[in-house]
């Protein structure tokens, strides 16, 4: 026996544990139809296997798991399925949800099923596919797929594994009967999960409630190869949490937002241990559980291996209720657990209790009070928190401050609500706030989701503008290009055409060099005949030399003047054949229609007979002008 | 079948304010019983009259708020602050203070700011600093232990009390049976050390046993609610460890002008202060380390206010300085939650 740690708070509620222990375990009676929901547990629903009007057998996968987290379903007994859709089930929500209905036939006829030989020299993977096809889920609290926690040995390393055997909710004696009366099964299932994770070190974590079961554990584990402990815990509310049974056990703390894997640790509750092996030993997937029916509104309570799908009203009608005491149905503790307002809600693989409460029994809550922030909460949370300050955050709506508050640490064990002498329900209000911040941050994923579409919208909108433009001016060059080549074309042909153009269109590049040619022999022709004469003046020698030269130069300066007026006038000419510049006819063209309208209005305005005929003679002039220039512009505009 | 859908827990603690209420007002029992028998009836008939006009002031603000007077009324806290008023002011004050104490209390200290729950401020105290404040003659007038009206047992008849609480009193009688408190004496000492005043003054010497016996009875009270867990220790040890660590180190340097640690514990309003009036969970800090640090806050406050203050005792200031204090206090001492490494301190934002 090591060590037993304590936690921050917790309560006592009066545990009501008696009632349901008296008798051993019973066989609940086989109803006439079972309601089989695909969603049992967190994750994904299974899918169904089967159709309407087949008949199934005992054991049959009738549905298959989808993803990970899922896990698959069989048929509880032999029958028919009589309707795959919507029905009662137990969810806190009240609504209906996708169930299969099949028709028990009362043979309980097995299809045909057979346990592993030596599971210990199988591969781990094989071993627990095998669990998962049988369709393990946690039969604790929110019956996580067990294949998902048996992978974990691959990815942590864990070294501690606890059975979580508190059972610490009031009423609840399920996992009491069944280890009081199955101890062996539950090391045998303990020995296949330890085979798999391969912990150095497992722990039974049992409150000391439990005599009975302690005492039938013992006695198993005597002469057992495994080093297990049992732990045995003080009874108090909420020991038997994950997290607060780690705590007790071990010291440690499950960080916040963390697995237990994460520091090496995995926990099994005592009925998963034994759905195991029975899986992994008779091959028989959880078809079945152990359901505790209790409450002062039935008269025999007691504890029942019920199938799977079982509508609660056969169980209590097995454990005898008295329909008028029946105040609320509870499925769960008195602290966790919900009100059902059916009673063909059905039995699933973590229904462990079923309250069949009187109203003196679970009196409705008297009115809310105001917070008189007497700190009870504070001091019975098993997480540390400050309930009432998250109470007032919640309230006024102030999520920043109540996620600051570490309102997400909250396991809503109920424990604040049930000291508070105001009787607020404070769990309620962790509720809203949670889901109000879960709800504001999927708009604000929604939000963020919907503005980055939009910009990546946006983008694509401008990029499309952009490479539209960038083809269409692409197209543009191309015309351009192609009107150029066309232009060069014509001018081609025209320059064929013409002869007379040509020189001047050559010449006009040459007749600037020729200017300069023309000037520059002029100033070497000047120097020349001032040196010729300044030789001459003096009498210098080499006079005929510079006579010659003079000469030379004056004939080159001539014949560059020449050629310089010859270019002159080839240019004048080629302008003169061009001449009739377009633009210019155009505009003169225009403004002689212009003044041709303009003397026709003064013409109707003016009285004087003089001044009349005067115009008249104007107007003829001008329409003669107008008509020869249009008729010029008519001639030289292209066709 | 049709049955009620309810949310969990489904069962509760028979527990309820008024249960609360009716704990503090029973822990309160002795320390009345024990002004009762050292000064007189009027503790006894101060309390009824305070009672009387909380229930009528409440009932009245709540029907002019609108809200269901009965419910309110039933959860007995206009009479505990009523009660914790009138045991705080001199048992012979006159009708009108204790009417105006409790007008400030219940109205302005209480509904005015939302009504039970909302209030920043301990009512009772903004009360008394209230009357304080403005009578201090009145205030400071304290009954005489009944060892200093004469020989053997006597206090004021209850009928005579009444009258003076009631109508104008007879001055001679009057003054007969009132005198300064110890933390009055101790203050208005003059020149005198602490050892010739308590050799000069039959308060101190002789009417000291009184208080102290007062005190003890506020102690059993404060056990008691401990012992139920109404309160919680934090709040009051701090207050009393700190109170005592300042009073030592003052008295071990200069017993002469100071007074000894157990004197600060054992008169004035400490033992009151520290089990009913810095324990009102509504204007006080929120978590236990907050309330350590609230509770020790308002020690050195009343030592403070006490020694160097102008009025002879602290407890009203203290705690109202603190209450103001409280929101402060809250932001940072929050708890370490459980997988976390350590506490979170200030408003942040996003956890």
């Amino acid at each position: 026996m090591g060590k037993v740690f304590a936690f921050h708070g917790g309560v006592h509620p009066p545990e009501n544990k008696k009632q349901s222990t008296r008798t051993p375990i019973a066989q609940a009676p086989l109803p006439k139809m079972l309601y089989i929901p695909l969603q049992q547990h967190i994750g994904i629903a299974a899918n169904p296997v089967v159709n309407v009007g087949d008949r199934v057998l005992k054991g049959q996968l009738i549905a298959e798991p989808v993803g990970r987290i899922s896990a698959s379903l069989h048929a509880p007994t032999s029958g028919i399925v009589r309707s795959i859709g919507p029905h009662p089930v137990p969810h806190a929500s009240g609504l209906e949800s996708d169930c299969i209905t099949l028709e028990t036939d009362g043979q309980d006829e097995w299809i045909e099923h057979q346990g592993l030989q030596d599971y210990t020299r199988l591969e781990p993977s094989v071993l627990i596919e095998h669990i998962r096809q049988c369709g393990i889920a946690g039969m604790g609290g929110a019956g996580f797929p067990t294949d998902v926690k048996l992978h974990l040995g691959d990815d942590h390393i864990v070294n501690t594994l606890i059975i979580n055997a508190a059972e610490c909710e009031p009423y609840i004696t399920a996992d009491d009967m069944l280890m009081r009366e199955r101890a062996a099964d539950i090391l045998s299932g303990i020995r296949i999960i330890s085979h798999l994770l391969r912990p150095s070190h497992i722990m039974i974590g049992i409150e000391d409630n439990k005599p009975q079961a302690i005492h039938a554990l013992e006695a198993v584990l005597k002469g057992c190869e495994l080093n297990i402990d049992i732990r045995v815990v003080p009874t108090k509310y909420p020991s038997g949490g994950e997290r607060q049974l780690i705590q007790l056990l071990t010291g440690l703390e499950v960080p916040s937002g963390r697995i237990p894997a994460d520091i090496g640790i995995v926990c099994q509750n005592v009925g998963t241990a034994t759905a195991i092996h029975r899986a992994v030993h008779f091959g028989e997937p959880l078809i079945s559980r152990i359901v505790t029916v209790t409450g002062d509104a039935v008269a025999k309570p007691q504890n029942f291996e019920a199938l799977i799908g079982t509508p609660f009203a056969d169980l209590l009608e097995a454990a005898n209720l008295y329909e008028g005491r029946l105040f609320r149905l509870v499925m769960g503790g008195p602290m966790m657990g919900v009100t059902v307002a059916h009673d063909q809600i059905p039995v699933i693989k973590t229904t462990n209790c079923i309250i069949a409460a009187s109203d003196e029994e679970m009196p409705q809550a008297p009115p809310e009070q105001p917070c008189i922030r007497c700190n009870m909460c504070e001091q019975v949370c098993p997480v540390t928190l400050l309930p009432q300050q998250l109470y007032w955050f919640s309230k006024g709506r102030e999520f920043d401050k109540a996620r600051n508050h570490n309102l997400f640490d909250c396991i809503e064990c109920g424990a604040c609500a049930y000291v508070c002498p105001s009787s607020i329900p404070l769990v309620q209000y962790y509720r809203f706030a949670k889901s109000e911040i879960r709800t504001e941050e999927a708009e604000q994923r929604k939000a963020d989701h919907a503005r980055q579409r939009f910009e990546a919208r946006q983008a694509r909108l401008e990029r499309e503008q952009a490479e539209k433009e960038a083809r269409r001016k692409a197209r543009a060059e191309e015309a351009a290009r192609a009107q150029q080549s066309r232009k060069n074309t014509e001018a081609e042909k025209a320059q064929s055409a013409s002869d007379s153009a040509a020189p001047a269109a050559s010449a006009a590049p040459d007749l600037k060099q020729l200017k300069t040619a023309a000037a520059v022999a002029r100033t070497k022709l000047k120097k020349a005949r001032d040196a010729f004469k300044n030789a001459e003046d003096k009498g210098l020698d080499g006079i005929d030399a510079l006579r010659a030269t003079l000469t030379d130069l004056e004939q080159k300066s001539e014949e560059a003047e020449q050629a310089f007026k010859a270019a002159e006038q080839a240019e004048a000419a080629a302008a003169a054949e061009k001449g009739v510049d377009l633009k210019q006819l155009k505009i003169d063209a225009a403004m002689a229609r212009a003044a041709v309208t303009k003397l026709e209005r003064a013409l109707t305005k003016t009285e004087d007979e003089q001044a009349r005929r005067e115009m008249e003679t104007e107007l003829v002039e001008a329409r003669k002008k107008s008509d020869a220039l249009n008729q010029s512009l008519s001639e030289h505009s292209p066709a | 079948m049709s049955l009620i859908r309810l949310s969990s827990p489904h069962v509760y603690k028979a527990n309820s304010t008024a249960n609360v209420m009716r704990l503090v007002m029973l822990a309160m029992l002795p320390g009345i019983l024990a002004m009762t028998v050292f000064f007189g009836w009027g503790t006894v008939i101060q309390i009824i009259w305070a009672g009387l006009l909380a229930l009528g002031f409440e009932a009245v603000i709540l029907k002019l708020r609108k809200r269901p007077v009965l419910f309110h009324l039933n959860d007995g806290s206009a009479i505990v602050t009523a009660m914790l008023l009138a045991v705080a002011i001199p048992p012979f004050a006159p009708w009108w203070m204790t009417l105006v104490g409790v007008f400030v209390a219940i109205v302005l200290g209480k509904h005015l700011y939302g009504g039970l729950g909302q209030n920043p401020f301990n009512p009772a105290m903004v009360a008394y600093a209230l009357l304080l404040i403005s009578f201090p003659v009145e205030m400071t007038r304290w009954t005489a232990p009944f060892v200093l009206n004469g020989d053997g047992w006597q206090i004021a008849p209850f009928l005579d009390t009444l009258k003076a609480i009631f109508a104008a009193a007879d001055n001679l009688w009057y003054d007969s049976f009132t005198g300064a408190t110890p933390l009055d004496e101790i203050r208005h000492r003059g020149g005198l050390t602490t050892e010739e005043a308590w050799r000069q003054s039959t308060v101190l010497s002789q009417g000291i046993g009184a208080w102290h016996a007062v005190s003890a009875a506020w102690l059993m009270g404060g056990i008691f609610l401990l012992y139920r867990k109404v309160i919680t220790w934090h709040a009051p040890i701090s207050m009393l460890l700190a109170l005592t660590l300042c009073s030592s180190m003052f008295f071990g340097f200069d017993p002469d002008n100071y007074a000894d640690p157990f004197f600060h514990l054992s008169t004035g309003a400490t033992m009151l202060a520290a089990f009913f009036i810095i324990t009102d969970p509504v204007s006080s800090a929120t978590s236990n380390r907050g309330r350590i640090v609230f509770g020790a806050s308002i020690g050195i406050l009343i030592f403070i206010i006490r020694t160097w203050g102008n009025y002879p005792d602290g407890v009203a200031f203290a705690v109202l300085l603190m209450n103001l204090a409280a929101p402060f206090i809250d932001i940072y001492t929050q708890p370490r939650s459980y997988g976390h490494n350590r506490a979170k301190k200030g408003q942040g934002g996003k956890a």
